[in-house]
């Protein structure tokens, strides 16, 4: 070994050494709103706050099909009980009355500070009258038994008021005492998580802590569970991602050693060939590990591609150093060439908006220097003095033969630009797919079972939502009171269904004092009292209790926070009023009618009246999708950017804008018509096609490159074993790639679907267009 | 010696009053004839609280086995559907769902009659101390609640009728306060 090969061998191993200690130590994730947004507006960055950790990314509702309705509803009962002591969930809902009691006494205690019927007008002479009526009316209606305990402390209903106030809508039916599902199938659970639906490991957590308690309450009942919600796919992406990973990354790797052995006949030269694939990989996590902090699942994904790409080195290494001097000469600086406009290529995910498509971007180059570096400079120094491998120039004298063979290659230029044409422009509008969803890992049957549960439970499917933000609390609640009061009056007219406040559980300060105001002292009441009962069957002697309890209420402490803990209307109360950072935001959920599209500027409109800076209406789905969409273009844009720089670095390197366009010819060629394939199967395109063609220019450009470099430097002995390593690196890709294309995660198999025929097209198309192509035959006559 | 004072209590009881208990099977089997009814209803409320008695009105409809809807008209309107378990309020735009299970107290107030309406004897008398006094021309079911905790709202319901039809339905509260529900048995049917 020479002196600078040991300096670059020692090098390579003190690399590796970093690499593998950086990989150990990082942090992994795989939560897909890593593929959502750094820098978006206002909105959007509410959205994905949202998305993260709002209170929908909370939920988990559980299911339980199966055995009796009885033990259904027992088992529902049992896990509710064991879930509840859990504080890993902020509640536990299945329809059980728990620690009503409690909620019902502090309710009732502070009812003059909660109740929205406390005005100055409500404790009038004509108001007090009213309002005594109504409840005596009550009195005489079933619901009269409620009334009655109550009547003589709280004879103007402010109970039934607070009641209505909190009450949630419509709740699923009970039967034996739990919540089951209208069709009376399954028994039904809704837990909210006190991990955010973006804190997988807690989500994961929450999840296995259902499984038990489901498993030690069902045992011997034959009933099943089902699970849904954000956090439970998160989880469930998390180990789709994992073993995907896994599975393909060894069935990729089993694929292309399998090949490599069939060709190379040496497990040495095999081993050796790993080497390059094995350190870039390294490097590529590294690199995205110190970037960025923390790997997603999809760039380990990603890792696998890798695999198809770097191998490809040391394969033109072996096959075509077989020819004394050839790798020296024209093959390195081939690679390096080929190197460099996947780097440019690449380099123009970096800037994206989009952190895992950045990531990828960083993967994607560390990795691919890392690989053709060690290849250039460290692997030949672990080549033994004569590697033997089987000599493949039979291979590469048959594929010359067969594109000597092709007629009019030409032809190619010509119909396949009019065929993409043809298939894609029908398709303009509708190729791309511009949903969120279209990345999502959930399975079209899980989502068909959210949407079972979530319509079961009555689960808002929080679509839409108005948001007050402010500095603080105080002046949060404030403004989502007047919103609220809109938003009555919206519901009142029909155009929402109803909506949630926080405001309900905990008005404002401001508020509860104002409603202490108007409470008239003892004697005002006692004297008011007396006039508005004239005639009704009720002496105000009887309503001692009521002016006590009134006297109290002008004076008593505001309702705070902490008076709510233990009880449901605290995490009622949490999930729609949250602090963030120095940021206060209260969320009131809209639901929509039954029967009408939501009108959402009339809504904003009326948002705006009543807090103009500080609340916003977000259609959560359109908001997405929008968001999305911007990122689709952005990406396209990036794209468009990276190919003008290959472009560019072409011309600089090859000094010749007509060796450039043979180059980028056939990988045109191939990305058309990929892309009309993928229409004409009906594939909507998503980010991922577009990285993918990207991929194909990046493996395509090292082709095209060795036959410009055989037609300028005509060296007729190379030509077959050239063929050969192209065609063998060729069938490296498409196997690494091809297997990608049957993930069943959405990302890996658009990527796959993409490359795989795409490498194989550039390859075929760049032999065929090349110029001038030596007769093989020549070589073999030599 | 104690089985056989058991076995001379068992056989001595229905002995005791054989024609009434003959009067109960027979009201029983002819109620439970009824599939379904449909009949109006006056209601006074007479509370300890108020000077004068309160007064409601409306239709009663039962559906065996289990379906009994107390529809009232005024001074309010309100209904309250009873399906099985659970119970529905509607009260202008509200309604309120809520289940027996939940609320033992109402149990009472709802069984006795509904219990009454499907000739169930095996029911009431698995809820109640039940006396039966009369003949079948003319009878009435005393009923106590065997739960004393649910004694403590509800003291006795007193349910009085002519052969297969009720007439009254009087319950009696712990507190002192009353209703009576008199059924018009010339109701639309």
């Amino acid at each position: 070994m020479t002196r600078s090969g040991v300096i670059a061998t020692l090098v390579w191993s003190a690399g590796v050494a970093i690499a593998a200690a950086i990989v150990a130590s990082a942090h992994y994730t795989t939560d897909l709103s890593a593929f959502l947004p750094r820098s978006p507006t206002a909105t959007q960055r509410m959205l994905v706050d949202q998305l993260r950790e709002g209170i929908a990314s909370r939920l988990i509702l559980i299911g339980i099909e199966g055995a009796t309705p009885a033990e259904r509803a027992r088992v529902s009962l049992r896990m509710g009980q064991r879930l509840r002591s859990d504080s890993a969930f902020l509640s536990v809902n299945n329809g059980e009355p728990v620690g009503v009691e409690r909620e019902r006494e502090l309710l009732f205690s502070h009812r003059y500070l909660l109740s929205e019927a406390v005005t100055p007008e409500r404790f009038t002479v004509a108001g007090l009258r009213q309002a005594i009526q109504d409840s005596l009316d009550s009195l005489a209606s079933p619901a009269g038994l409620l009334v009655k305990a109550l009547l003589a402390r709280d004879p103007t209903g402010e109970m039934m008021q607070i009641i209505d106030q909190v009450g949630n809508g419509e709740q699923p039916p009970i039967t034996d005492g739990a919540w089951s599902s209208r069709d009376g199938r399954r028994a039904l659970l809704v837990a909210q998580t006190r991990a955010a639906g973006s804190d997988t490991d807690g989500q994961e957590v929450a999840v296995a802590k259902i499984r038990a308690a489901f498993a030690a309450a069902a045992a011997n009942t034959g009933a099943r569970l089902s699970m849904s919600g954000p956090g439970v796919f998160s989880v469930e992406a998390r180990r789709t991602i994992k073993s995907e990973v896994m599975r393909l990354s060894i069935l990729s790797t089993v694929l292309i050693v399998l090949l490599l052995l069939a060709v190379y006949r040496s497990a040495l030269a095999l081993v050796l060939g790993m080497i390059p694939v094995a350190s870039g990989a390294l490097a590529g996590v590294a690199a995205v590990a110190l970037g960025f902090g923390l790997v997603h699942g999809i760039t380990l994904g990603f890792g696998v591609t890798l695999i198809g790409e770097s191998v490809d080195y040391s394969i033109y290494l072996f096959i075509q150093s077989q020819q004394p001097g050839e790798w020296q000469r024209s093959l390195w600086p081939t690679i390096r060439l080929g190197v460099l406009t996947s780097i440019a290529g690449f380099a123009s995910l970096l800037p994206s908006g989009f952190p895992g498509l950045a990531q990828l971007g960083l993967y994607s180059i560390a990795g691919l220097v890392a690989a053709a570096l060690v290849t250039r400079f460290v692997l030949p120094n672990l080549l033994p003095p004569r590697l033997h491998i089987r000599d493949t120039t039979p291979l590469g004298t048959a594929a010359a033969r067969m594109i000597r063979r092709t007629r009019a290659p030409w032809a190619l230029l010509i119909l396949i630009p009019i065929a993409a044409a043809a298939i894609l422009y029908p398709h303009r509008h509708s190729m791309w797919n511009r949903e969120l969803s279209a990345l999502s890992p959930v399975s079209a049957a899980d989502q068909a079972l959210d949407a079972l549960l979530r319509s079961d439970v009555g689960a808002p499917d929080v679509r839409y939502l108005v948001i007050v933000s402010g500095s603080d609390r105080e002046s949060v609640l404030r403004n989502a009171q007047k919103v609220d009061h809109q938003l009555e009056g919206l519901a009142d007219a029909g155009v929402i269904g109803g909506s949630e406040s926080p405001t309900r559980f905990l008005p404002s300060e401001a508020t509860q004092r104002a409603r202490q105001a108007s409470l008239p002292d003892a004697a005002q009441l006692r004297e008011r009292l007396k006039e508005a009962l004239q005639g009704l069957p009720l002496r105000p002697d009887r309503l001692d209790p009521f002016v006590q309890d009134v006297q109290a209420a002008r004076t008593q402490p505001l309702l705070r926070r902490a008076d709510l803990e233990g009880t449901s209307l605290a995490a009622g109360l949490d999930a729609l009023l949250i602090q963030d950072g120095r940021e206060w935001r209260a969320l009131l959920p809209l639901r929509t009618t039954a029967t009408f599209e939501m009108d959402v500027p009339r809504v904003q409109s009326a948002v705006s009246a009543a807090a103009p800076a500080e609340a916003v209406v977000l259609n959560v789905k359109t908001e997405a999708d929008l968001l999305y969409s911007t990122y689709l273009s952005e990406v396209l844009r990036l794209s468009l950017a990276g190919l003008a720089a290959i472009v560019v670095l072409l011309l600089l390197a090859l000094r010749s804008p007509g060796r450039v366009t043979r180059v980028v010819t056939p990988l045109a060629l191939a990305v058309m018509t990929v892309s009309a394939g993928l229409v004409l199967m009906g594939q909507q395109l998503t980010i991922l096609h577009v990285i993918g063609m990207l991929l194909i220019v990046a493996v395509g450009s090292n082709y095209a490159l060795f036959f410009d470099q055989r037609a300028v430097d005509p060296h007729p002995g190379a030509i077959p074993l050239t063929l050969a390593s192209l065609v063998i690196a060729n069938a490296a890709t498409v196997l690494g790639f091809g297997v990608l294309a049957f993930s069943r995660v959405p990302v890996l198999s658009d990527l796959g679907s993409t490359v795989a025929p795409g490498a194989l097209l550039a390859l075929v198309f760049s032999a065929l267009l090349a110029r001038d192509l030596p007769s093989p035959e020549a070589t073999c006559a030599r | 010696m104690w089985i056989a004072r058991v076995l001379a209590g068992l056989a001595l009881a229905p002995a005791l009053a054989p024609a009434a208990d003959a009067d109960f099977d027979r009201l029983m089997s002819a109620l439970a004839q009824h599939k379904h009814g449909e009949v109006s209803f006056v209601e006074e409320k007479y509370l300890a609280l108020l000077d004068r008695p309160v007064e409601s009105a409306g239709t009663l409809l039962y559906d065996a086995p289990d379906h009994l809807e107390k529809r009232t008209t005024r001074p309010k309107a309100e209904s309250l559907v009873l399906d099985g378990n659970v119970l529905t309020a509607q009260r202008g735009r509200h309604k309120y769902v809520l289940n027996l299970q939940q609320y033992p107290q109402v149990v009472p107030f709802i069984e006795s009659l509904r219990a009454t309406l499907a000739g169930d004897r095996p029911k009431l008398e698995q809820l109640f101390k039940v006396d039966f006094g009369g003949s079948f021309e003319h009878w009435s079911l005393e009923l106590v609640p065997l739960d004393t905790k649910l004694a403590g709202a509800v003291k006795r319901i007193r349910i009085e009728g002519q052969t297969d039809r009720i007439d009254t339905v009087g319950i009696f509260e712990a507190d002192g306060d009353r209703s009576l529900l008199r059924i018009d048995s010339a109701a639309p049917q």
